[in-house]
């Protein structure tokens, strides 16, 4: 008895000294950058500049994105090659990870966090998942034509338990409603404009805006009143100009409203195209330095930093929103993939891929802060995602 | 030395020199990146369509390269004659197929 007690008593001594030992950690300035070639992931500190760990063999991440849990402890990241990938960034740990398609594009998180929504090429559908245990609780193949399955773009969580997403194959988007999960009620909306090739949703959640590649302009639904329908913006724009060859698709999720303006990538020009919500005509067409990638408003509005697709894409501008202008042209390095906002805005990341490293930007003085070496970075995900409609 | 004639009949291609050391870094770079920005690393497809040696082997290097070299129109293939000439169009499709 007297050695059992010694025994309990031992062990709760080094239950107690591990438990002191691991130095609490809060998430709510971590994040995540995608190291595309190897397949891993880094988990970066905002606050200190610094990277605590990195969780390898997550499989093909040459095209990859992430979504937090609104308690902002795990990472979901999807993989091209249809991974899913549950990753405790407080623990530094891969938690869970299944295979859930052949070929992946992105995902979404539900509003009230229980549910993650996959958007896959192969099978062309999406598929929601407990996300809590990774359970798959509904497939949506993307059924269109005689049959045939589209390829999904642009999936983004809208209030009432919604997903949205776009059938790039299809011209068409469709609305889940997951309020039951297992069966979510599918709402379709069809002829919306020539291959759809990705989407945003405006951070107040109400406009679900698809990008179009095989036409001009952008496809629009109202969130607030879907049955509306799709009303398509700027149908005529660019349509005298001669289309450059397009290197890298545009991606349109991120933070590209501003105001009442919304800045979106022209396909196949150098310009950036300011939109004006209260008519959504055209206010202004910007020259840029290249094809625009990423039109990233920083968190307050004031300022929009756009990088640029093949061959332009050592560079990076800066537009003053107060203005409407470019302020600063950088070479950060070669190949900038991705650009990604601290939560209030003072700093911005960048994936410098050809370089391997992340760089760090002050946006007040457009200095360089610091920098990370990271083995070909693409994108840059902080957990202050978790609390944004849309991301 | 009387069959020297037949060098003339030859494909342009196979004369031609590889790149260099230094570019052929710079196109496997670019094919694991910026191809692969759309047909996946391994290129198993992604928005464009799988570049594994099995998807490729009904396809002839002419067709290749002039698809590489021209892009495909209406669909998101770019032309890449402006970056890529056809030695280094060729070496990348060999690379492909070697896989």
């Amino acid at each position: 008895m007297k050695s059992l007690l010694k025994a309990l008593f031992l062990s709760q001594l080094i239950w107690c000294n591990g438990v002191a030992q691991a130095e609490p950690r809060a998430s709510g300035d971590l994040g995540l950058v995608i190291e595309r070639e190897q397949g891993s992931v880094q988990i970066v500190n905002t606050s200190k500049n610094s990277a605590l760990s990195r969780i390898t063999e997550l499989g093909d991440l040459s095209h990859a994105s992430v979504v937090f849990s609104r308690d902002q402890r795990y990472a979901y990241v999807f993989g091209r090659d249809g991974g899913l990938s549950k990753i405790d960034i407080i623990q530094d740990k891969l938690e869970k990870r299944i295979v859930q398609a052949g070929n992946s594009i992105g995902g979404a998180i539900s509003q009230d966090g229980r549910l993650i929504a996959v958007s896959n090429y192969t099978p062309g559908g999406v598929k929601i998942f407990s996300a809590d245990t990774l359970e798959q609780l509904a497939d949506i193949p993307a059924v269109y034509g005689d049959g045939q399955l589209s390829k999904v773009v642009g999936l983004a969580d809208a209030t009432g338990q919604r997903f949205v997403f776009s059938l790039f194959d299809a011209d068409e988007i469709w609305i889940a409603d997951a309020k039951n999960p297992r069966e979510p009620q599918i709402q379709k909306f069809k002829n919306i404009g020539k291959q759809p090739y990705d989407a945003l949703l405006t951070p107040d959640g109400r406009y679900y805006l698809a990008g179009l590649f095989g036409e001009s302009g952008l496809a629009k639904l109202d969130m607030w009143q879907p049955e509306a329908g799709v009303q398509r913006v700027l149908p005529d724009y660019g349509k005298q100009d001669e289309k450059l060859p397009v290197y890298k698709m545009p991606h349109l999720q991120g933070w590209t409203n501003s105001g009442n303006w919304l800045f979106v990538p022209a396909v196949g020009q150098h310009e950036v195209l300011v939109i004006d919500r209260n008519n959504w005509q055209l206010l202004k067409r910007i020259p840029v330095a290249g094809q625009p990638v990423f039109v990233t408003a920083r968190p307050d509005g004031r300022q929009v930093w756009i990088n640029f697709a093949f061959p332009d894409n050592q560079r990076v501008q800066v537009l003053d929103v107060k203005d409407l202008s470019i302020i600063k042209t950088l070479e950060p390095g070669k190949a900038v993939l991705h650009m990604e906002f601290t939560p209030r805005g003072e700093a911005v990341w960048l994936a410098v891929r050809d370089d391997d490293r992340v760089m760090v930007y002050d946006t007040e003085t457009l200095a360089e802060t610091a920098r990370l070496p990271a083995d070909k970075p693409s994108g840059i995900f902080f957990a202050s995602r978790a609390n944004q409609l849309g991301l | 030395m009387r069959y020297c004639y037949l060098i003339l009949l030859l494909p342009y291609y196979v004369l031609a020199a590889e790149p260099s050391q230094q570019r052929q870094q710079d196109l496997d770079n670019m094919l694991k990146h910026d191809c692969g920005s759309c047909h996946g690393l391994p290129p198993k497809g992604g928005l464009g369509p799988s570049l594994m040696p099995e998807a490729l082997a009904g396809k002839s290097d002419d067709f290749l390269l002039q698809t590489i070299q021209q892009g495909r129109p209406g669909t998101a293939m770019p032309p890449w004659q402006n970056f890529l000439n056809k030695e280094e169009t060729l070496w990348l499709i060999k690379l492909l197929r070697q896989r």
